[in-house]
């Protein structure tokens, strides 16, 4: 047995995080899923955009089936005639793209807004936490909806949407960290010595605040995805010629009934993955960093 | 001998993490008669509290009883069954743990808390079970018992709080007490007063009680006998007068030098140098001989229990002399 | 208490109308309902007019106070679309969306705190494991997703189950019910489990947290060594305990239910307000829009008022209005 004081404290996380696997399992689904969405248009059999490549003869093949020139549509292909395997691989892109574009800005306008409540505190604070408190009491899914009806289609709508539900959360973690540690001692010893505020919240404040925030970031970046899929799902956000997993769902929605369930099938199970390797990974992140646990 | 209503004969109860075994009781033993007071000393770490639990089946995982007997009045308390330690819990053993805050439910009501620690070893109706519910709080000297049984623990200061749960474990006029540091969360005035009220009902009602303590002016005032623990085992035990006034393992006569009020003025206070080893990382051997004042080359051996009185008993290669 | 329940109906009110004006600029920027209700065809005289009709050319600020007035009197115009009152239209199909979202409340609560138990006192055992994979599976299910694979299994495969509309009713207190009549629990089924899944799995995930977190503590010690049954121990103290921030999160989270009902309605068919709120929106169906989000804007004050009244009711630390509820 090593002598546990001579790790710091990164491989101690690697080698707790490790004990569960599958939190590992989760992990390495995921880093294939981001590695499919940045590759995509490379390793996709058909570009299923490109409207030349398309033919419409090839519609509603089953899975296996073969294209009339011989290729094979491993997992069938839609009533366009696109192959699904190609069309999983670009939504997979979007999907991720739109979920982790959206968590990274709410982050940041989470994290500034509540490193500012909690560090001036009185009426800024109020402030801050009664709007938090008030978007926080109604359902995400609802304020989006209405957004979006409002904004109209667009990715770059959808990311406001998805913005805006999402900012509270993360500012209402931050205050709560950020007021926490604004008790302690170290940081009435920096005031005593005068350092700049702006040094203080950034240097020393935010460090300690990142653990609660790295759980919640990372189990929001599956909601905003499935987020983003339901309202792709109900009409919402994204345009035809930017299709998620969810508008692929969509489409294939209508073809249910007469058992041509892989046009929506398929995609489910690429978003279902997604999503649960995040929680997975989320999870055992959550285990790790959470004191109260500690044996 | 057979007057003893426990015996514990060289417990052991270990925990077996993933740093490696904790020998948190280590061949420990001891006995205690009917209607006397024990008190097990020792700093935090020594076993004195899951030497406790131990007793009452009450040990977590990882930790189990790996070896040794508790003899109760005659059954072997190792191999017991579920339905046999619930018929002995609260009933003929009771236990009253450190923080009282902690250890009454905060949601659950006073009457709740007493009436269900009746009524789970006696089939009585909730009328007579308040009834004796009325009579423990007034015998533990707490006012107005109607009102405070319909109250809930936050109501109630440190002080009160645990005469509660002296309360609740006397109810059921048990054999044997088990005290978990019970005095050590209070303030010096109310420790003084549960301790006097504490010894006063056992002598009353015969019990016997086996008091946890880290603080030996305490046992000095109130216990008959004495054991004294150490990383696990028992270094010393014997009579209070023999322990206090002729304490010989250099570990008791530390922690009795070390009590302020036994100074001289002026001088500087004794203590007892380095620290409590971690008991993960215990070398064989006597594991007081880094601190110890009479080391000499055989204490890298353990040293076993001698008995040069009947009922005095030491474990050290070098005591002081008696 | 008294003082405290005014202020709190004070905030509420100001809540209301803070939302009725933000809900009123938000939907007055939709596109121009006009356009759709009115033939192509139509010249500009005919589109003025329709206009008027729909009160569309006065300036915005009239607008809304017009629309304030009759709000305080709950008259929220006419659907465009329908020409009937519009709160009329939405309070004709809240019940199909409550009893959905009651149904689905239940299973979430019936099957969630228990499997949750479990999964905390024995989190090594087979089954625990078992119940965490699963709530992690079924935390992660897309909702609409699940509803299409439950549609393929049961209504297109095995064809036992109905996978749309509502089933039959009968009238319970002048308010048509479904789950009284077998016809209407097949109905009810599939989007009541469709719905609860994600509840259910956030349920077991709580109960299981609280659980093992309860068992470590003292109180349960001294339960026990006062020879309590593991029954009563679980039962009452552990319960109790872990109760109270369960049922916050359960009142807080049936106004989530409420919203993805949205969901589930339109997958199902499900003739409730959610559905009624998609097509309002495709048909830019102002009022509807407008009397849906402050009816539920209402109902969720509603329900946080008295999750807050029952969370002091449970926990005897917390009394309304005094020291601050430990949320």
């Amino acid at each position: 047995m090593g002598n546990p004081s001579a790790e710091g404290p990164w491989a101690r996380f690697r080698a707790e995080f490790a004990e569960s696997r599958l939190a590992l399992a989760g992990l390495a689904v995921l880093v294939a899923i981001i590695a499919i969405a940045l590759l995509a248009p490379v390793i996709s059999p058909q570009n299923p955009y490109d409207l030349a490549q398309l033919d419409v003869l090839d519609s509603k093949l089953a899975p296996g089936e073969k294209s009339a020139d011989g290729r094979t549509y491993w997992l069938g292909t839609d009533d366009q005639g696109r192959d699904m395997l190609s069309g999983i691989f670009y939504g997979l892109r979007i999907s991720l793209g739109v979920g982790v574009a959206s968590t990274v800005f709410a982050l940041a306008i989470g994290l500034a807004l509540g490193l500012v409540a909690a560090y001036f505190g009185g009426w800024v604070d109020t402030l801050v936490m009664r709007v938090v408190d008030i978007q926080l009491s109604f359902p995400a899914i609802l304020i989006a909806l209405i957004l979006l009806a409002v904004l109209g289609q667009g990715v770059d709508k959808i990311v406001v949407a998805l913005v805006t539900v999402q900012w509270a959360y993360y500012a209402r973690t931050v205050r709560s960290s950020a007021l926490v540690e604004r008790q302690k001692e170290y940081i009435e010893a920096a005031r005593v010595l005068a350092l700049g505020q702006a040094r203080i919240v950034f240097r020393h404040l935010l460090p300690n605040c990142l653990p609660p925030l790295i759980v919640v970031a990372t189990v929001q970046v599956a909601h905003a995805i499935a987020l983003e899929a339901t309202l792709s799902f109900l009409g919402l956000g994204l345009p035809v010629t930017e299709p998620s997993l969810g508008l692929l769902i969509s489409n294939g929605f209508q073809y249910l009934l007469s058992g041509k369930y892989w046009i929506s099938f398929y995609p489910g199970i690429a978003l279902l993955a997604t999503i649960m390797a995040i929680n997975l990974v989320a999870d055992q992140l959550r285990d790790v960093l959470n004191p109260r646990l500690r044996r | 001998m057979s007057s003893a209503l426990l015996e514990v004969e060289g417990l052991r109860t270990h925990f077996h993490t993933k740093a490696g075994v904790v020998r948190a009781v280590d061949d420990v033993s001891f006995r205690v008669t009917r209607g006397r007071i024990l008190g097990l000393v020792g700093e935090s770490g020594s076993g004195k509290s899951m030497t406790g639990y131990s007793i009452l089946g009450l040990v977590d995982a990882p930790g189990r009883i790996e070896g040794g007997r508790i003899t109760f009045d005659g059954t072997d308390l190792t191999r017991l069954d579920a339905a046999a330690w619930r018929r002995l819990r609260g009933n003929r053993i009771a236990m009253i743990f450190q923080d009282p805050m902690m250890t009454l439910n905060p949601v659950l009501r006073i009457d709740t808390q007493i009436v269900e620690a009746i009524r789970a070893h006696a089939d009585v109706s909730r009328e007579s079970a308040l009834a004796r519910a009325r009579e423990a709080l007034a015998r533990v000297g707490i006012p107005s018992p109607d009102e405070r049984l319909k109250a809930y623990p936050h109501h109630f200061s440190g002080g009160m709080r645990q005469r509660v749960a002296i309360a609740i474990a006397l109810v059921n006029h048990p054999d044997l007490i088990i005290a978990d540091e019970p005095t050590t969360a209070l303030d010096v005035t109310i420790q003084g007063q549960i301790l006097f009220e504490m010894q006063k009902l056992c002598r009353e009602s015969g019990t016997a009680l086996i008091w946890i303590t880290h603080d030996l002016s305490v046992i000095a005032g109130l216990a008959d006998e004495v054991c004294v623990m150490y990383a696990g085992r028992v270094v010393e035990s014997g009579t209070v007068a023999e322990i206090i006034d002729g304490p010989r393992h250099p570990y008791t006569r530390g922690l009795i030098d070390s009590v302020p009020s036994r100074n001289e003025r002026g001088r500087p206070l004794h203590q007892i140098p380095g620290m409590t080893p971690s008991l993960l990382e215990l070398a064989p051997g006597c594991p007081f001989r880094e601190r110890c004042e009479r080391v000499v080359a055989g204490c890298t051996v353990s040293p076993d229990v001698s008995e040069p009185l009947p009922g005095r008993r030491l474990r050290c290669h070098n005591p002081h002399a008696a | 208490m008294l003082a405290y329940a005014i202020r709190r109906l004070g905030q509420s009110v100001f809540v209301l109308v803070l939302m009725s004006f933000l809900v009123f600029v938000g939907v007055y920027a939709i596109g121009n309902p006009v356009e759709l209700l009115v033939n192509p065809q139509a010249d500009e005289a005919e589109r003025l007019r329709a206009t008027a009709a729909l009160g569309l050319d006065k300036p915005f600020l009239e607008q809304y106070w017009i629309f304030l007035k009759g709000a305080a009197g709950g008259d929220f115009g006419k659907s465009f679309v329908f020409n009937v009152p519009a709160l009329s239209l939405i309070l004709d199909k809240l019940p199909a969306t409550i009893e959905l979202a009651f149904v689905a409340m239940v299973i979430a609560v019936l099957l969630g705190i228990p499997l949750g138990l479990v999964a905390g006192l024995k989190p090594d055992s087979f089954a625990g494991r078992a119940i965490m994979a699963g709530s992690i599976v079924g935390f992660s299910l897309p909702t609409f997703w699940v509803g299409l694979v439950l549609i393929m299994a049961f209504s297109v495969h095995l064809g036992w189950l109905p996978s749309n509309g509502r089933g039959e009713t009968v009238m319970v207190a002048g308010i048509p019910v479904s789950f009284l009549t077998a016809d209407g629990l097949a109905h009810l089924a599939m989007p009541a489990f469709n719905l609860a899944l994600f509840k259910l799995s956030l349920l077991i995930r709580l109960t299981r947290a609280g659980t093992r977190e309860a068992v470590l503590q003292d109180y349960v010690k001294f339960a026990r060594a006062k020879g309590l049954s593991q029954t009563r121990v679980i039962g009452v103290h552990v319960l109790k305990n872990i109760l109270i921030p369960i049922v916050t999160v359960i009142g807080l989270e049936l106004g989530s239910v409420i919203a993805f009902a949205i969901v589930t309605e339109s997958i199902f068919a499900w003739p409730g307000t959610g559905k009624l709120l998609i097509d309002s929106i495709n048909q830019l169906d102002r009022p509807v829009i407008v009397a849906y989000l402050l009816v539920i804007v209402t109902l969720f004050i509603v329900i946080n008022f008295v999750v807050d009244l029952l969370y002091s009711l449970l926990d005897p630390r917390v009394r309304l209005g005094g020291a601050a509820a430990a949320h």
